[in-house]
């Protein structure tokens, strides 16, 4: 399926970079971050590049493409596309080959679609341009690519813009767009992250079956082993810039030879002990039947009660839109329900969060999804967690100083180092975790974890809710873990909510919730989890076609 | 030792405006050593040329021009001083108010300065001074409260980008009052486009100080001021005689400095933050 001059058989090596290397720019210094790399791709092959931030994966996806981005340049090594050397090549022939033989779908759909055009005028473009189709014939491509990918209405929906679809839509027609020119190669750059698990598996699903069918070559970089395990033929996991591991997907998956590697694949095995024996201790939190919205729109929230127990972790589960950080903002005061009463400690909650008592605030504390946005930048670490041992509990001086140490060593950073730095001057995990020692200073009885790892690349967030877990079990802590991740849900809860379109599906005792029957919908959820399971993604969808959701 | 360090890595413009506004300080600072002459004292004949006695020739009273060139540059530097810091307390505040609160209260303060700003603001000082009458205190007063509605507008559209963040909510979950969120959470990191703002606040608010004394209603004989000198002094521009443009140039000299040291500092705040 390749155009002009590209002819090889399968098999035949379509990319080759050899001792690849890479420079980025920092504080007008040029640092190295790809530290010489071998990347080898043959016709049809799909090659996963897994690992967490920071490792150059990125990176090294575009440079296949001869470009850098700005503030990177290539400076080693060589980069052979079909007998092209791309390193040496100029502008206007790197330009031939981009969109048409080599293409680019990149991570948020949303940011590169131009919201000015409609989808299937974005499709033509580049056959178009590069002069290879008449637009009639690419519009009537454009259709066919549509309804192999399963998109709803394909004769029609090109015809929209981007905001008229939805985001799981989005990254499809952007995998049509890539496959415009039927090109040898396609970068898929993270394309599913930002999508919610039941999207990201009918995604992947659209992606494997096109890229199967046209035979062509990906390069598929993403930081998640269980969705590298449903794509690549071939992985390559990255560390920093160095190549740790590569090997065939099935053997890796099975025997990894590197420590590392056996890491990222564990992490998903972190399991909470179940508790044992006795009825559930008295309630700290107990939310009665509250509806809730956003001025005069239709309901975010219809009708819901849960209850948190003493030194318990409830999960509210469901995907964006379900409700559930409305939840926490009714619970926290910020909204106040249109019906419905909370009780928090016996005692009922006023809905405003202006007419709480200064205790009842101290005794529940919020740790959010993004680090970056919850803590001040232009504060010090000591000003982020001191302020409220002094506001709440009236400490100042050396015993407010003692106390800053002893949440520093409790959230395992060494307080002499971290003390006086600024969130700026910390990674994802630390300011976490500042995050954490902030809510803990208020020697609080319930958190609400709102999507707390969700940001954090996989190893940092496992540690993450390993620290929250030892915490909970040395200060009795109840949590109210809000997230869209199963695997955190299994992890971490006692009992689990099942929340969508604000209402509440299915509630109760995690064992309960996670053995069938289910309801359908968790069905769905629990079963779009990718697994570390390289046929997982085949027999799901066979399955899937058997009994069609509604 | 740091803050040499930063100053060594400035680029040639900003040293220069930099050089430009401490030259100046001096000059307001030591106005009495450094004059030959009082501020407002005849001591010679009207218009002398440039010459030994008189550096800079006399003015259209006899008046020494070198010495009223150096009291002007306390007296108009000092009063537009004071303004653009009355216009930054009333309009920074002002402006965090409206964003921290939201509501009716931002309506209402937003709207109340839309029809402040919909009146040039040059007519409108040139009425309040004709009724309120021309002292010192009714300039800064006006000149700040007029120029603070600009203020007020830069205040709250980059506050509000501040007070979504999360780390506000936090503060509000926590029971924090308005005035330390203002304080602690919203003010230093709204800083940055404030402190340049106030640098070209600054030169417009000299400018609009020059120009009413130009109109005869801004500071009032026989103080001292820049743009009273242009006036004073014009009729000699048609004898070829340059004098009068030296007030105006110490005016254009010192807008361009500013100028040069607020770029510098926009570039550096924005620098900053495209490594976040």
């Amino acid at each position: 399926m390749s155009t002009d001059g590209g002819n090889g058989a399968k098999g035949d090596i379509l990319l080759e970079m050899r001792g690849l290397r890479i420079e980025g720019q920092s504080d007008d210094q040029w640092r190295e971050i790809v530290h010489g790399v071998d990347v080898v791709l043959r016709r049809g092959e799909v090659l996963g590049l897994i690992g967490e931030s920071g490792a150059g994966k990125s990176t090294i996806g575009i440079a296949s493409m001869g470009h850098a981005r700005p503030g990177c340049r290539i400076s080693g090594g060589s980069i052979v596309f079909d007998g092209i050397e791309l390193t040496t090549a100029s502008e206007a022939a790197k330009r031939k080959l981009r969109g048409s033989r080599i293409a680019y779908v990149a991570q948020s759909a949303a940011a590169a679609f131009n919201p000015a055009h409609r989808l299937i005028d974005q499709y033509c473009e580049t056959p178009v341009q590069h002069g290879i189709k008449r637009r009639a014939e690419a519009e009537a491509e454009a259709r066919e690519l549509y309804r192999r990918l399963q998109l709803p209405d394909p004769d029609e929906i090109g015809f929209r813009y981007p905001h008229q679809v939805s985001g799981g839509q989005l990254q499809r027609a952007m995998t049509a767009m890539a496959m415009s020119c039927q090109p040898d190669l396609i970068v898929f750059d993270e394309p599913t992250t930002a999508l919610d698990v039941t999207t990201q598996i009918e995604v992947l699903a659209a992606i494997n079956d096109v890229v199967g069918q046209f035979h062509t070559a990906a390069i598929y970089i993403t930081h998640d082993l269980a969705v590298v395990a449903q794509m690549a033929d071939r992985i390559m996991v990255l560390r920093d810039g160095h190549l740790v591991e590569e090997g065939e997907a099935r053997e890796m998956l099975a025997a990894p030879k590197e420590d590392y590697t056996r890491r990222l694949l564990s992490v998903r095995t972190f399991r909470k002990e179940a508790v044992v024996g006795g009825p559930p201790p008295e309630p700290v939190l107990k939310i009665e039947h509250v509806s809730a919205s956003y001025g005069a729109t239709p309901l975010v929230l219809k009708d819901v009660s849960v209850e948190i127990h003493r030194a318990r972790t409830v999960a509210v589960v469901g995907e964006s839109g379900s409700g559930k950080s409305t939840l926490a903002r009714v619970i926290t005061g910020l909204l106040p329900p249109r019906e419905g009463r909370i009780f928090f400690g016996g005692e009922e909650l006023s809905p405003a969060l202006t007419r709480r008592s200064r205790d009842q605030l101290r005794r529940m504390q919020m740790i959010y999804q993004m680090p970056d946005t919850a803590l001040n930048p232009r504060q010090r670490i000591h000003e982020i967690i001191g302020r409220p041992i002094e506001f709440y509990l009236g400490l100042t001086g050396a015993r407010r100083r003692r106390r800053i140490e002893d949440l520093l060593s409790m959230i395992e950073l060494e307080p002499s180092d971290f003390i006086d730095r600024y969130p700026g001057e910390l990674s994802g995990g630390e300011k976490q975790r500042i995050c954490i020692a902030r809510a803990l200073a208020a020697d609080p009885e319930l958190i609400i974890c709102d999507e707390v790892t969700s940001a954090l690349d996989q190893l940092v967030a496992e540690e993450i809710l390993k620290l929250l877990q030892r915490l909970q079990d040395k200060l009795h802590l109840s949590y109210m873990f809000i997230t869209h991740d199963l695997a955190t849900v299994k992890a971490i809860a006692d009992e689990i909510v099942v929340m969508l379109r604000g209402e509440i599906v299915e509630q109760g005792e995690k064992q309960e919730v996670l053995t069938p029957p289910h309801h359908e919908y968790t069905e769905l959820l629990l079963s779009s989890v990718p697994e570390m399971d390289p046929d997982l993604l085949d027999n799901l969808l066979e399955k899937r076609k058997a009994a069609p959701r509604a | 030792m740091g803050f040499f360090k930063f100053l060594k890595k400035s680029p040639w413009s900003a040293r220069f405006g930099m050089l430009v506004i401490v030259f100046y300080v001096f000059l307001a600072v030591f106005a009495p050593i450094l004059t030959p002459y009082g501020e407002s004292q005849v001591v010679g004949a009207e218009f002398e040329p440039w010459g030994e006695h008189f550096v800079l020739g006399t003015d259209n009273l006899g008046r020494d021009m070198l010495t009223r060139l150096i009291y002007g540059a306390r007296n108009t530097i000092g009063i537009a001083f004071v303004t653009t810091c009355l216009a930054f307390s009333v309009g920074a505040l002002g402006g965090f108010i409206a964003s921290t609160l939201g509501g009716w209260v931002d309506q209402i303060l937003a709207r109340l300065v839309d029809v402040m700003m919909a009146i040039p603001a040059l007519i409108f000082a040139l009425m309040i001074l004709t009724i309120v009458g021309t002292s010192v205190p009714a300039l800064i007063l006006v000149i700040g409260f007029l120029d603070s509605t600009r203020v007020f507008r830069l205040a709250r559209a980059v506050s509000m980008n501040v007070v979504v963040m999360d780390y506000v909510e936090v503060a509000r979950l926590r029971g924090e009052g308005l005035w330390w969120v203002m304080r602690r959470e919203v003010l230093p990191n709204t800083m940055a486009p404030l402190v340049a703002e106030f640098g070209l606040r600054f030169c417009f608010v000299f400018l609009t100080l020059s120009a009413l004394s130009f109109l005869g209603i801004g500071v009032q004989p026989p103080t001292a001021d820049w743009g009273s000198m242009v006036r004073d002094n014009a009729t000699l521009i048609t004898f070829g005689d340059i004098t009068p443009l030296l007030p105006a140039g110490s005016i254009a000299l010192l807008t361009v400095g500013i100028n040069f040291v607020v770029d510098w500092f926009l570039h550096l705040t924005s620098g900053l933050r495209d490594e976040h």
